[in-house]
């Protein structure tokens, strides 16, 4: 288990990966337009599940909405 | 006739430009952008709801326009390049409609904050088109450090106020030497008409249209507003002039 933010609430997750964060919050990690970033830095969809989760990391999962 | 507006190397139909929030509902939004034949249509990236997934508005919008991601609302350099790079990421574009606000009351761009966060985005490969102060050097600023158009303020966002210093604005389209886009503050037609006659090359529209009585109808007369203004200012208006000019003949005048 890893204390980490995702989207600006701090939990307990026990996903290693990006990829496998985002599988057990039950988004589809194929859905176009999605974008990640760790730590104020984007993760690569081709990076998601490589890409190790760390206690303390800032995760932030975006999509396009509408906008002005 | 092709009168193509070019930003970045890219020929756009349309000079007007379209935002995507606070229609009525979705239909209304696609009906609305059809008939304003914008190309370009904007929107914002926001973290997504992690409840549940439901179909995205870009799922309806993408592969039928150019999609312009904002980075509305952020107030920091650092928030707004990483809203850029994540839009660059869920978009696949480099173009990005860089917004960064000083004032949460207003919307007023944070200017000094602006310009850096331009130039890091311009070095990053990004297309930049930032909404900014309705101020000659500003704009200067921003195209100098390689923007690819900038975006004045009429007048406030969402205000409807119009243009509230056309001689600002036209000064600014007189000496820019990018693309000017009218972003913000038009209320209705004329205005929009109005920012292209006095020299925009394009106008930004959303609330005008979303928030009218009868969105189809006003997203159509922006359109119209957009072309009648484009033309006029290609016609070239005549001088003002302090007293009457008569336009019958003089001579010939019965009782004479």
């Amino acid at each position: 288990m890893a204390r980490v933010r995702v989207n600006g609430v701090e939990e307990e997750i026990a996903a290693g990966t990006v990829a496998e964060l985002l599988a057990a919050r039950g988004v589809d990690a194929s859905a176009r337009f999605l974008a990640v970033a760790v730590n104020g830095t984007v993760v690569r969809r081709s990076e998601w599940p490589s890409r190790p989760l760390s206690p303390g990391d800032d995760v932030e999962i975006v999509r396009p909405f509408s906008g002005g | 006739m092709t009168d193509a507006l070019i930003i970045a190397g890219t020929a756009l139909s349309s000079r007007l430009f379209v935002g995507t929030a606070g229609y009525p509902n979705q239909q209304v939004l696609l009906d609305c952008l059809d008939a304003s034949g914008a190309e370009i249509v904007t929107v914002s990236i926001r973290r997504i709801s992690l409840e549940g997934y439901a179909e995205s508005l870009v799922d309806l919008l993408g592969g039928r326009y150019r999609l312009l991601p904002n980075t509305a609302g952020c107030a920091t350099v650092r928030d707004a390049v990483l809203t850029a790079e994540l839009a660059r990421e869920a978009l696949e574009t480099d173009w990005v409609k860089l917004e960064l606000i000083g004032d949460r009351e207003t919307l007023y761009p944070d200017v000094e904050q602006l310009v850096r966060a331009a130039e890091e985005l311009v070095g990053s490969g990004f297309t930049v088109l930032p909404y900014c102060n309705e101020d000659p050097v500003t704009c200067q600023k921003l195209a100098d450090v390689g923007c690819a158009a900038v975006m004045p303020l009429g007048s406030l966002i969402g205000s409807g106020m119009g243009i509230a210093n056309p001689a600002a604005i036209e000064l600014i389209c007189s000496r820019s030497s990018v693309p000017v886009v009218l972003d913000a503050g038009i209320g209705t037609a004329s205005d929009a008409a109005l920012a292209m006659e006095l020299g925009c090359d394009a106008v930004l529209a959303n609330t005008a249209i979303a928030k009218s009585h009868d969105p189809l109808r006003m997203a159509a007369a922006m359109r119209a507003g957009v072309e009648g203004g484009r033309l006029a200012r290609l016609a070239g208006r005549i001088p003002k002039r302090r007293f009457a000019e008569p336009s019958s003949p003089q001579l010939g005048l019965i009782g004479s």
